[in-house]
């Protein structure tokens, strides 16, 4: 049985301008120990789907406007009460954020923060709770962490400052960590240790790994499933090895041939045209075929294009828009 | 205006879009958003009116009514508001309703006029020391924050008590402390404009220097020190006032809102419209200013605190 | 940060005597002296007063002798009243004091939570009506809120004495007056300073740890949040001095304030640089150590050279 079972998530915000579709209908599923990678450029639905899972969303002007989220078969994150959500928060599903600089509050010492972590979903004397989380530091990859331990987050670097944000997601050993972008604003050399930390201090703990991001590279050697979203619904869904070597939904092919490879030195490099939709507006049929510059066959115009099954472990939704060919964009110099 | 650099042999072949900047600077500016903004605030557009009726009210007032703000009547004093003198007479026997259309000149007179000084001090400080940066910067600021340390009220008092009573020297005490404020906002405002996106942006479109100057930063500097000259304004009609409260202001028999609700504050218990009026014409010209200044902060910057 | 109070103590000492030394020549540049006020006097009786009291010697030789007894802590004789500075601001320092700091109590204890108040039910009545309510006391000068307290409470519903300071109820109206003006500034301040703080990103953090909500506004907001309202309190105190004078005024009430006006106007030159020294000795002794407390509560001011 998954972990997590989301079925038809809608969260919209209504503002001024009109009622915004973020999360217009999406289903996954995670089992217990595997990472699965959230794909999708901003404003997609990736951030706000799992941010639904937990409550952050403000809730006006959001709302979740239907769907389910059992957790472990028991409990739907969806209908449950501020109070049950705190409980939850932290101790069965912990998340860590974009930016280390501003995650941590800088007015309290990274004890204070981690204690309370711990403090807030287990019985344990503040000591006992201050000797986890200098283990858990260590666990992390800080040395010196006993005297570490009572710096004030400026005193950290970025990358450190990630480490201590996953040290303290990860002290109450929670089934599901959810990363949102948790790489995007470090330096290159640092992405790879942090995704490497994620990864052994997943399978020390066997949680499961929500990752959200951006990057098709990221995601390459982490998640052993993947689902791409556009427009507040997924687009494709499979394992890693599907979606790299067997895509199938434009906008996925369309995403790996923006990655730069060493091989294309020189050769300018492939972006995909027009832009993401107005979500604010209804979409009646295939929302990447909006795209300016792309052209589509034209079935899926105004009839909701679905989800298809191409094998066991592989979904696609159903588009005919055709990508301008490679060669279009490289001219013989 | 064209872009032209050297393009290489790529770039010259994308589609040729003639590319209009002055269109595109102009379509949706700064400025229209905020005045749609502005104009959707109805707290700060009723301000706005008010300030305007205040403003026709006693610069114009005066022509209008059949007594002066002087001529004393020992015959009828503190008379209470009647057909002949709408407002009360005080207590030499002057017709009230003049006496607070001119006060209100005078009070807003002073709040236009140090305002204007502090602003022509704050900007050019302000911008100057952001401008130069570095350790003139340091140095400048250094000098505006043991300032800001300095009991000024004080100073004031003292200053217009030892010398001869001007409205000259009312005006330059005046604005001399208001500058602080704004120079010290200008200069955040520079600084941050220099370090922005979008003038690195401009320089590497290949703006001159004057260019990004006038059509990127002064403007962005404006919408600044216009919000904050709209909220001195108040502040320095507030210590005129005190100042004729205590008898330190603008002489007799020139009135001030100040000098007026000093005599009301005098003559409380048997003549209370003496008090009210001017306080209440006093207040409302304050809270106008407030929110119509309040109004325009969130017009050209909505990220503040409001939302 | 000893480093930093040290250096602040000296900046303060470097300011008090800058102040000191422009009051005092600033009242010694005024035309007039002190004893030409009221009655017309004999010149050779002025002559031999400016001697007594050493106002016919040189400028900066008075201005020496000044600070060698300004040493010693002795503030001179008075030139209007008989008796010497000190006593003289012996008695009317309390007061004003006394005035100050039910002001102060007001103003923080309306100010605070109604500001906290505004920012946690943010775009709801309790935002909306606090706020404009404190728009008012901003706009209210405390010359134009006194004596409407004072024809309210004084004279319509005769709860309170219009002016004195002589039983416990005199120091209603008075510290209102003041207070509420500031209560209103502390709010707004309050607010938006908790508000700032609400929408950083490691209150999300917090949320998503599992922290409930009274804790997040107490426990990680407030001391951020409050920064605002403390730096206030430099400016805060130098705006309740000044109000004083005015209080002091229509109240009737014998603190320094008042006296402060009258020995202006009566260019009384000691005690008028007297109480300019109190009076900056207090503002910068109330800077630094809100600064102090600036610096304790915000760990990222600690290292002023990273």
């Amino acid at each position: 049985m998954p972990i997590l079972d989301v079925k038809d998530l809608k969260t919209y915000f209504h503002t001024r301008n009109g009622t915004v579709r973020a999360v217009d209908g999406v289903s996954f599923s995670v089992e217990r120990g595997e990472t699965l990678g959230i794909v999708g450029e901003s404003g997609s639905g990736k951030s706000v789907s799992c941010y639904s899972l937990m409550g952050l969303i403000p809730q006006p002007p959001g709302r979740i406007e239907g769907g389910q989220a059992i957790l472990d078969g028991e409990v739907d994150l969806l209908s449950c009460s501020e109070k049950e959500l705190q409980k939850i928060r932290g101790k069965k599903i912990s998340m860590i954020f974009q930016d280390p600089m501003t995650s941590l509050n800088p007015y309290l010492r990274v004890s204070t923060q981690m204690v309370e972590a711990l403090r807030m979903h287990e019985t344990v004397t503040k000591k006992e709770a201050l000797n986890r989380s200098i283990q858990a530091l260590e666990e992390v990859g800080i040395t010196e962490a006993s005297q570490r331990i009572l710096f004030y987050p400026h005193e950290f670097s970025g990358g450190m400052r990630q480490r201590v944000m996953i040290a303290m997601a990860m002290i109450t050993h929670p089934e599901i960590l959810i990363a949102d972008e948790p790489t995007t604003a470090l330096d290159v050399t640092v992405q790879a240790q942090i995704l490497e930390l994620i990864r052994e201090r997943q399978k020390a703990n066997n949680s499961a790994v929500i990752l959200i991001t951006h990057d098709l590279g990221v995601v390459a050697g982490m998640c052993d499933r993947i689902n791409v979203m556009y427009a507040g619904k997924i687009v494709e869904s499979g394992t890693a090895d599907d979606i790299f070597y067997k895509a199938q939904h434009p906008y996925t092919v369309a995403l790996q041939r923006s990655i730069p490879s060493l091989g294309s030195k020189g050769k300018p490099l492939y972006t995909i045209p027009g832009l993401p939709p107005d979500l604010s507006q209804p979409i009646p049929g295939d929302a990447f075929a909006l795209r300016e510059g792309l052209t589509s066959g034209g079935k899926w115009d105004s009839t909701p294009p679905e989800l298809v099954q191409v094998s066991d472990t592989h979904w696609v939704r159903e588009s005919d828009v055709i990508l301008p060919p490679l060669e279009e964009v490289l001219d013989a110099e | 205006m064209s872009v032209n650099k050297n393009l290489s042999p790529s770039e010259k072949r994308l589609p040729k879009v003639s590319v209009d900047i002055d269109a595109i600077e102009s379509g949706t500016s700064l400025w229209q958003d905020a005045w749609y903004r502005l104009k959707k605030n109805h707290l700060a557009l009723a301000s706005f009116w008010v300030l305007g009726f205040m403003a026709v009210f006693c610069f114009i007032g005066p022509f209008l009514t059949p007594n002066d703000f002087q001529s004393t009547d020992l015959e009828s004093t503190l008379l209470s508001p009647g057909l002949e003198h709408p407002f009360g007479t005080d207590d030499l026997g002057r017709d009230q309703l003049t006496r607070v259309m001119v006060g209100g000149r005078v009070s807003l007179g002073v709040g236009i006029i140090a305002t204007t000084v502090s602003l022509l001090i704050g900007v050019s400080y302000g911008a100057t020391a952001a401008y130069v940066g570095g350790k003139v910067d340091a140095a400048m600021m250094r000098i505006v924050d043991v300032l800001y340390a300095l009991p000024f009220t004080i100073f004031v008092i003292l200053l217009m008590t030892i010398f001869e009573r001007s409205i000259v020297l009312l005006f330059v005490v005046i604005g001399a402390v208001e500058w602080l404020t704004m120079a010290r906002i200008v200069r955040g405002q520079v600084l941050s404009l220099k370090k922005q996106e979008f003038v690195e942006a401009a320089v590497s479109l290949g703006y001159s220097t004057r260019r990004i100057i006038f059509r990127h930063i002064i403007p962005n500097v404006l919408g600044v020190v216009v919000v904050y000259a709209t909220l001195t304004v108040p502040a320095v009609m507030l210590l005129e006032s005190f100042l004729s409260f205590l008898g330190l202001g603008v002489q007799p028999p020139m009135p001030s809102w100040g000098s007026l609700i000093k005599l009301g504050a005098d003559n409380i218990q048997l003549y209370p419209y003496l008090l009210i009026i001017p306080a209440l014409f006093f207040s409302t010209t304050l809270f106008s200013l407030n929110f119509l200044g309040d109004g325009l902060r969130d017009a050209l910057d909505p990220k503040s605190s409001k939302d | 940060m000893f480093k930093f109070i040290a250096k602040r103590i000296g900046q303060s000492i470097v300011v008090l005597f800058v102040i000191i030394t422009v009051t005092f020549f600033m009242v010694r540049l005024a035309p007039g002296d002190p004893f030409s006020q009221e009655r017309k006097m004999p010149e050779h009786i002025k002559q031999s007063l400016m001697a007594h009291y050493g106002l016919d010697k040189p400028v900066l030789v008075q201005y020496g002798n000044y600070l060698k007894n300004l040493v010693k802590g002795d503030l001179g004789p008075s030139y209007v009243e008989t008796r010497s500075v000190n006593k003289i601001l012996a008695s009317s320092f309390p007061v004003s004091l006394e005035l100050g700091a039910w002001a102060l109590l007001i103003a923080l204890c309306i100010g605070l939570p109604v500001g906290i108040t505004a920012a946690v039910f943010k775009n709801s009545v309790a935002d909306y009506l606090p706020m404009s309510i404190a728009m008012l006391g901003i706009c209210l000068p405390t010359f134009v809120l006194g004596p409407i307290l004072a024809l309210v409470f004084g004279v319509w519903l005769g709860w309170f004495n219009v002016s004195g300071w002589f039983i416990a109820a005199d120091r209603v109206l008075p510290a209102l007056t003041i207070g509420l003006v500031y209560a209103a500034i502390i709010a707004r301040i309050t607010r938006g300073g908790m508000l700032e703080i609400l929408s950083q990103d490691f209150i999300r953090t917090a949320k998503a740890k599992g922290v409930p909500f009274p804790r997040i506004i107490f426990f990680h907001t407030l001391k951020g949040g409050l920064l605002p309202v403390i730096s206030y309190l430099g400016p805060a105190l130098a705006g309740i001095i000044s109000g004083s004078f005015v209080v002091e005024t229509i109240f009737q009430i014998p603190g320094m304030g008042r006296q402060f006006v009258s020995s202006a106007f009566n260019r009384d030159y000691t005690l008028v640089l007297g109480t300019v020294i109190l009076y900056a000795t207090l503002i910068t002794l109330a800077n630094l150590i809100v600064d102090v407390i600036q610096v304790i509560i915000n760990p990222r001011l600690r290292f002023e050279d990273s």
